[in-house]
């Protein structure tokens, strides 16, 4: 066992708090009396309650779920279909082109991909509102998945498909019985984080949305500039609270799957 | 044992002019770019043969093997199964199946699952899946471990399941990729017999690739031996091993002394040859090579013969030495002898008697010596 320094200690403390300070500070301010966001009269949970009263936070959230949640999946599709051709087809011209072109919208800045969006939608005529938004977080998020998808499909053994034609197994069928089953758990990790990162886009969201499909961050931002109030705290903490249980959740599922997937490997291919 | 014995004696049709191959590989080429996988190579295979292909990596044998499966196509040549071209016939619709040398089990099903994977592919009712399932895990004694998963298995085990599952479809001809590589050494000779018997059982065709000779000469009725994409020699086990028809099958099977020499003179059946070494063999010999030819004679070290006191053919087929070296390894020692110009030949003798009184030592002076028909005859 490693001692404890007091360097090491206090290094620790400093991190922590240079991350965690400030949402903690939201947190506590969501309990606060007070209708002043900075000063603290004393516990109440009346924000939570007004909260509910609150029609056009609800339907941000109603918003902000259902195009997490297509976009999510689409790009879970999208980007395991793309992950799979990078992966079988090694050997064609300009594949480092391509591949590279699969990665670029990870380092893009998000102003430039909200902003070329908007110019396409706008170019093509297509009304802004919730698809025009649902599109553009598919397009985000699908690098993500064929990234996580691609890293699982090179550690895997391509003979077990091979055995599953043998079989007689057409390459759909082999797909869908023997490749799919196996790498799930990178699909699933995909999807969650797709859906994260769908769930908290603001600047992308603002580029291409129109009137009615508001998110919640979006609607949270909007209502900051005309000050805070402790509602928005109340917002925030549950939103906080809710990427937290899906961050523990996906890791601690799709660790345990790992894992298991791991040593099945090791034991079934161990030589 | 006995009469898988007998079966197997009779049982020669490729020496039968009239007999069908079961697979004819025509005049197959296959390319991976500029390197040549299998060149311009032709086999037969009969029915309820048990055949090997025996090289080192490398040489095209499981490239053969793969375009067999389905999983390579041959850039030229063709590939005639049971009279039908297998030519664009992708791998799920032929009736081979394959062991593969990772066995290749499906990680997340259970054994019963993976040997009933290609009878649902078949689309075949469940009760007799089941029932099938049932018969393939009795005939390789894994009734006991239906409900686990591969990675609950030892590696024999799991060589089992992987038997198993290629056995379930009732395949036509099962292609085995070096079956029993990743296996010890007792447990591998277990399978063998087992294998072989396995095969007679259920009257298959068995095509394995191996690059344990010892594995191919057990298991096998014929052996083709390959080296560089093509097929050197094709023929039954003694055949390879006491007829080579070259350097490299006489080199590449078992151990051998090459003798490098040029014929003396040729009667008939038998040659004279005089040897770099500095003595003349006469060795039986059908096809008499011209005189003058340069030719080897190889001969395996259980056929030469150490003794202290000269030999009766002395001067032909005979020479002095010195013993070298002693390997005992119980059942038989092998003598390295070096010659008089130096070249080292190695000779075996069975340990056939229990104590024997002052036997041969080191640096003792010593004759080998070996019969006209030991030797064979190497024209490359």
């Amino acid at each position: 066992m490693v001692k404890w320094s007091r360097f090491n200690i206090a290094s620790i403390v400093f991190g922590f708090a240079f991350l965690y300070l400030p949402i903690v500070l939201l947190v506590i301010f969501s309990f606060n009396e007070s209708k002043l966001v900075t000063v603290w009269a004393g516990f109440s949970t009346k924000w939570y309650v007004q909260l509910l009263h609150n029609q056009a936070l609800l339907d941000a959230a109603w918003v902000t779920v259902r195009v997490g949640l297509i976009s999510a999946t689409v790009a879970t599709v999208l980007g395991t279909l793309a992950a799979l051709a990078m992966t079988r087809y090694t050997r064609f011209r300009g594949r480092m082109l391509f591949s590279g072109m699969i990665y670029a919208p990870l380092v893009m800045p998000e102003v430039i991909t909200g902003l070329s969006m908007l110019l396409l939608f706008v170019a093509i005529g297509l009304d802004r509102g919730f698809w025009t938004l649902t599109l553009a977080h598919i397009t985000f998020t699908m690098c993500f998945v064929a990234v996580v998808v691609q890293s699982r499909l090179l550690s895997f053994d391509r003979s077990i498909e091979e055995a599953a034609m043998d079989l007689g197994a057409t390459p759909v069928a082999t797909f869908l019985q023997v490749t799919l089953p196996v790498i799930a758990p990178a699909v699933f990790s995909g999807w969650v984080l797709a859906f994260t990162l769908s769930l908290d886009d603001l600047v992308i969201s603002n580029f291409t949305s129109g009137p009615g499909a508001t998110t919640l961050p979006m609607k949270i931002y909007s209502q900051v500039r005309l000050g805070v109030t402790p509602e928005i705290n109340a917002v925030c903490t549950i939103l906080i609270g809710i990427v937290a249980m899906g961050v523990l959740i996906a890791s601690v599922v799709s660790r345990r799957r790992e894992i298991q997937r791991v040593r099945d490997e090791q034991a079934a291919f161990a030589l | 044992m006995k009469s898988l014995g007998s079966i197997r004696r009779s049982f020669a049709p490729w020496a039968d002019p009239t007999a069908v191959p079961f697979i004819a590989v025509k005049n197959v080429t296959k390319k991976f770019g500029d390197f040549v996988a299998v060149d311009n190579l032709s086999l037969n295979i009969y029915p309820r043969e048990f055949f090997a292909l025996l090289g080192a990596s490398g040489c095209g044998k499981s490239t053969l093997l793969r375009m067999l499966a389905g999983f390579e196509q041959p850039t030229s040549g063709e590939i005639v199964l049971d009279g039908q071209s297998l030519a664009g016939i992708p791998p799920y619709r032929r009736p081979v199946n394959m062991m593969f040398q990772s066995y290749a089990l499906f990680p997340h099903m259970t054994v019963e699952n993976n040997i009933a994977f290609g009878l649902k592919q078949d689309g075949m009712p469940k009760p007799q899946i089941a029932e099938r399932v049932d018969q393939m895990l009795k005939l390789v004694k894994l009734d006991k471990f239906a409900k686990r998963k591969p990675h609950q298995l030892s590696g024999g085990q799991r060589q089992r399941v992987a038997l198993a599952r290629s056995l379930a479809k009732r395949p036509k001809v099962l292609l085995l990729d070096e079956p029993l590589g990743a296996l010890d050494k007792k447990l591998r000779e277990e399978t063998q017999f087992e294998l072989m018997d396995l095969q007679q059982q259920l009257g298959l065709t068995f095509v394995v690739v191996t690059h344990d000779q010892e594995e191919a000469m057990t298991m096998a009725d014929r052996i083709a031996v390959m080296a560089h994409g093509k097929v050197i020699q094709v023929a039954t086990p003694p055949e390879i091993y006491e007829a080579p028809n070259s350097r490299f099958v006489a080199d590449f099977i078992g151990d051998v002394n090459i003798f490098d020499g040029t014929v003396s003179s040729a009667g008939p059946g038998t040659v004279e040859i005089a040897t770099q070494t500095g003595f003349t063999v006469r060795v039986a010999s059908s096809d008499a090579p011209a005189v003058g030819a340069k030719i080897g004679l190889a001969i395996r070290p259980e056929k030469i013969r150490v003794s202290r006191d000269e030999p009766a053919c002395a001067p032909l087929n005979a020479a002095q030495g010195e013993i070298w070296d002693i390997g005992y390894l119980g059942d038989m020692t092998i003598f390295h002898v070096r010659l008089k110009d130096g070249k080292v030949i190695k000779a075996s003798s069975l340990n056939a008697v229990r104590a024997v009184e002052d036997p041969l030592g080191y640096d003792q002076q010593v004759w080998i010596s070996f019969d006209e028909n030991a030797g064979v005859v190497l024209k490359d």
